[in-house]
């Protein structure tokens, strides 16, 4: 459905308004309810023993003590799932390792028992023998021919002969001709890079709740973004029919992408299957960070070849992402996006897909575009600063804009890029005056955003209040999103509307949550069941009025005769028409299911001011707008917070957070008081501003908001320490240590 | 015929070529028409791609329906978080 061509100047009444959120009272009250808070009469406790060994055989498990201990119910390994489908085998095996394990936290058996202190007492009790093996934790170790090998015969067809077997795919995009383009350059910055992985860092541990009864039939309530994935994954790897297994989601206490992939889930299952009854799992913070997923750690190279007036002739970038222990990183995403903000003749970038022994990396807000961006933009800014131009004109002279052909390849229909760089010329933020060991930095970011499967359905109650029901968790505001865009269609008060998340047994198929794909998704299936319940209620009311139903419009709320020739009949309120339903036919629903496909591409420009400790190489978010493109802002309040959650995730990745293995291949802080994320006295205020160029594939123009505003502020951080520090900083996170050594190297000359 | 530029790995896998014609009126028709066409590419088609057609992206809509003069674009499966 396109962007509605009857109403251009669409004027919105409740779309763009700021309502209260409809979980903010549960929330703030305690009474929400989140994948911990679940409990059934007769509820085991299920709990997971983990390998202490990066990379080891498993020559052999003796569950018998554990399950001869009084209060244990039943105890699983992998040789009670069996032989799974192709398609979920590695994700069966990051939930309970087969003959491996491959990374230190790995799962290797489970157990379900009265209480916890029983579970963890069987833990003790299950005695596993474990060959050693070498291991890899580190990506450009890990492409050596004498790397230690994870796995044999996983190598794609795009990698060249001769490779290490970690190595799994190579891709390639771009067009021109890098080499013809660094020849017209006046300047080439040429310079690697490294990111470390970092978690999503989301405050809910995951959590889940399962039963399965004799007859097969199975509950699991669980907090995710996505509980159709979760039966479609839980089902293949039990062997059961989807039908049978029903899952709800929970409240979620963030997800930012690490919660689209299962890890406990069919464990809980299986223990509930043996055992006969209830399991609940909830992991610990250590756990979690051992065990699900991070993001990959990178090293990444960059080739910019620019003249002297600022035009970019040529980019290269060469990316090595590990994706931890299964193939599957996000090194694509990057490839494509790094340098999808330029309009450039010559481009070319060239990921590798990289295996090591750590946690399989998860998706993270912009899978692997965070990375490219922080490389890309990081040389940019030091070709610009070369030549003493304004970083903001060398990035609107190069900026992508309509008819531009993307270096992923498509040509870009209407943009929002250069709005976000005007924006930021044009605020006081980039004019405003700086300090001593202060530096101010910029950078862009894109997110190309998506669709998929969705099912809404609308319903009318007797007294004319609306209940909508989706099927996506609800990680971002999306309750209000489609309770907005429901009142908004039908004509009636926010408060008239409420929105739910339904279980897997009342919707049809739901893609996850992810890809900013839920406002534009669902609000587009919203839209169209509000639409289709106005055209029966428009039937009903032609129906009373005795005329055709092409002779009744919907207007304000109420059914309307069309035009003077309908008839001059009062308008017929939706209360008024939903009060008589059971008398015109019965009840009044409207309900879409879509594949929704034409999400638009999403672009932002962040702006950041850093003052550095000289003595102690500490950096202070001094501060921090961020400029973005949300095609329409259906409740601009959230999409503020996503852009602030965007920025303070990246300053957490740009300045702290950092998975650091020791060389035993073991995860030396796996714990938040050593894993260190921003707290709100990090932080100041992060400003935000609000471009809206419409989505041309949305009725009313939206696009997705959560994950662009992630992508830029690892460059605009390093950016700006660079800056302030008088050095590139080229290695993430840039914490006290590494920018004292860099400040120290610099005086050493 | 549609014209469908591919990525430049894939392009290894098609002979070479960077932009490769196809008789299709579908994104069905196109995404079999590749496979016939170049059974090198099987492989990455087998593991999922995301098409531009005119700058707006599809995955699964396989009667999407895609005009002779459209600007075809073979991309990876996008992936979200």
């Amino acid at each position: 459905m396109a962007l509605d061509d009857t109403k251009k100047t669409r004027d919105f009444k409740v779309v763009g308004t700021r309502p209260d959120r409809p979980d903010g009272i549960d929330k703030v009250t305690g009474r929400a309810r989140f994948g911990a808070d679940m409990v059934l009469p007769g509820m085991l406790t299920g709990r997971i023993l983990r390998s202490p060994h990066a990379h080891a055989r498993i020559k052999r498990i003796d569950t018998s003590k554990a399950e001869a201990l009084s209060g244990v119910k039943a105890v699983v390994t992998r040789a009670d799932f069996g032989e799974v489908p192709a398609d979920v085998a590695d994700v069966m095996d990051n939930c309970m390792a087969g003959d491996k394990a491959l990374y230190d936290g790995h799962a290797v058996a489970a157990v379900a028992a009265s209480s916890p202190a029983v579970a963890r007492k069987a833990l003790k009790l299950i005695e596993v023998e474990y060959e050693v093996l070498p291991h890899v934790t580190d990506v450009d170790e890990a492409i050596k021919p004498d790397a230690p090998v994870l796995h044999e015969g996983r190598q794609q067809e795009t990698v060249p002969g001769g490779m290490s077997a970690n190595v799994i795919a190579r891709s390639e995009f771009g067009h021109g001709d890098i080499e013809v383009g660094l020849k017209q350059a006046d300047r080439v910055v040429e310079r690697s890079y490294r990111t470390a992985a970092t978690h999503q860092g989301y405050i809910e541990p995951h959590a889940c709740l399962a039963t399965m009864g004799p007859d097969g039939k199975a509950d699991l309530w669980v907090c995710t973004q996505g509980h159709y994935m979760v039966r479609n994954t839980c089902a293949a790897i039990l062997g059961m029919e989807q039908g049978q297994l029903r899952v709800t989601a929970s409240e979620i206490g963030g997800g930012f992408g690490g919660k689209t992939v299962v890890f406990l889930e069919p464990v809980a299952l299986m223990l509930a299957r043996k055992s006969g009854r209830p399991v609940k799992m909830v992991m610990s913070r250590s756990e979690v960070l051992r065990a699900t997923g991070p993001t990959s750690s990178t090293s990444i190279d960059v080739k910019i070849g620019m003249t002297k007036e600022g035009r970019i002739t040529a980019g290269f970038a060469e990316l090595r992402y590990q994706g931890g222990a299964y193939p599957g990183s996000p090194v694509d995403m990057g490839a494509m996006s790094g340098f999808a903000p330029y309009d450039l003749e010559n481009v070319k970038t060239v990921g590798w897909d990289v295996v090591t022994n750590r946690p399989k990396a998860a998706a993270y807000r912009a899978p692997g575009a965070p990375m490219a961006a922080f490389a890309i933009e990081s040389a940019i800014d030091e070709a610009a600063r070369g030549f003493g131009l304004d970083p903001l004109e060398v990035r609107l002279m190069n900026g992508a804009d309509e008819g531009t052909k993307a270096s992923y390849g498509p040509t870009y229909p209407a943009i929002g890029l250069k709005a976000t760089l005007e924006a930021a010329k044009s605020h006081p933020h980039w004019s405003a005056p700086l300090g001593e060991n202060q530096g101010r930095g910029v950078a862009c970011g894109f997110w190309f955003n998506f669709g998929g499967d969705t099912c809404v359905s609308l319903n009318i109650t007797p007294d004319g209040t609306v209940t909508v029901s989706e099927g996506n968790p609800d990680i971002g505001g999306s309750r209000a999103s489609m309770t907005m865009m429901a009142a908004e269609e039908l004509g009636i008060p926010y408060d008239q509307v409420r929105t739910i998340i339904a279980d897997t047994g009342s919707l049809g198929q739901n893609e996850v949550t992810d890809g900013s794909r839920v406002t534009f998704a669902v609000g587009l299936a919203t839209i169209k069941a509000a639409r289709a319940a106005k055209t029966e209620m428009c039937r009903r009311a032609a129906m009373v009025w005795g005329i055709d139903e092409e002779a009744v419009e919907w207007e304000d709320g109420a059914a309307r005769p069309a035009g003077p020739n309908a008839g001059k009949f009062p308008p017929m309120t939706l209360k008024e028409i939903a009060a008589i339903a059971s008398n015109t036919g019965g009840p009044i629903a409207g309900h879409h299911e879509v594949n929704a496909e034409g999400a638009g591409v999403s672009f932002a420009t962040h702006m950041v001011d850093v003052e550095l400790d000289p003595d102690t190489g500490s950096t202070k978010i001094l501060r921090y707008t961020v400029f973005q493109d949300a095609g329409k802002a259906v409740h601009p309040s959230y999409v503020e917070g996503q852009f602030q959650g965007g920025a303070v995730q990246g300053i957490g990745w740009a300045l702290n957070e950092e998975y650091i293995y020791g060389k035993d291949g073991i995860l030396q802080n796996a714990g938040f008081l050593d894993y260190r994320i921003p707290v709100a006295s990090d932080l100041p205020m992060i400003d935000t501003v609000i471009l809206e160029i419409p989505n041309p594939g949305h009725p009313y123009g939206v696009r997705g908001v959560g994950e662009t505003s992630i992508v830029p502020p690892l460059a605009a951080i390093a950016n700006a320490v660079s800056a302030a520090a008088g050095v590139r900083m080229t290695q993430l996170p840039m914490s006290p240590p590494r920018v004292l050594a860099a400040l120290q190297a610099q005086a050493d000359g | 015929m549609v014209e469908v530029v591919l990525w430049g790995s894939l392009a290894d896998q098609a002979e070479g070529a960077r932009k490769v014609e196809i008789k299709a009126a579908t994104l069905r028709e196109l995404l079999d028409g590749l496979g016939e066409k170049f059974p090198g590419l099987r492989p990455e088609l087998k593991r999922g791609v995301s098409v531009s057609i005119d700058g707006r992206i599809y995955n699964d809509s396989w009667f999407q329906p895609i005009a002779p003069d459209s600007e075809v674009v073979l991309l990876k499966r996008l992936k979200g978080g």
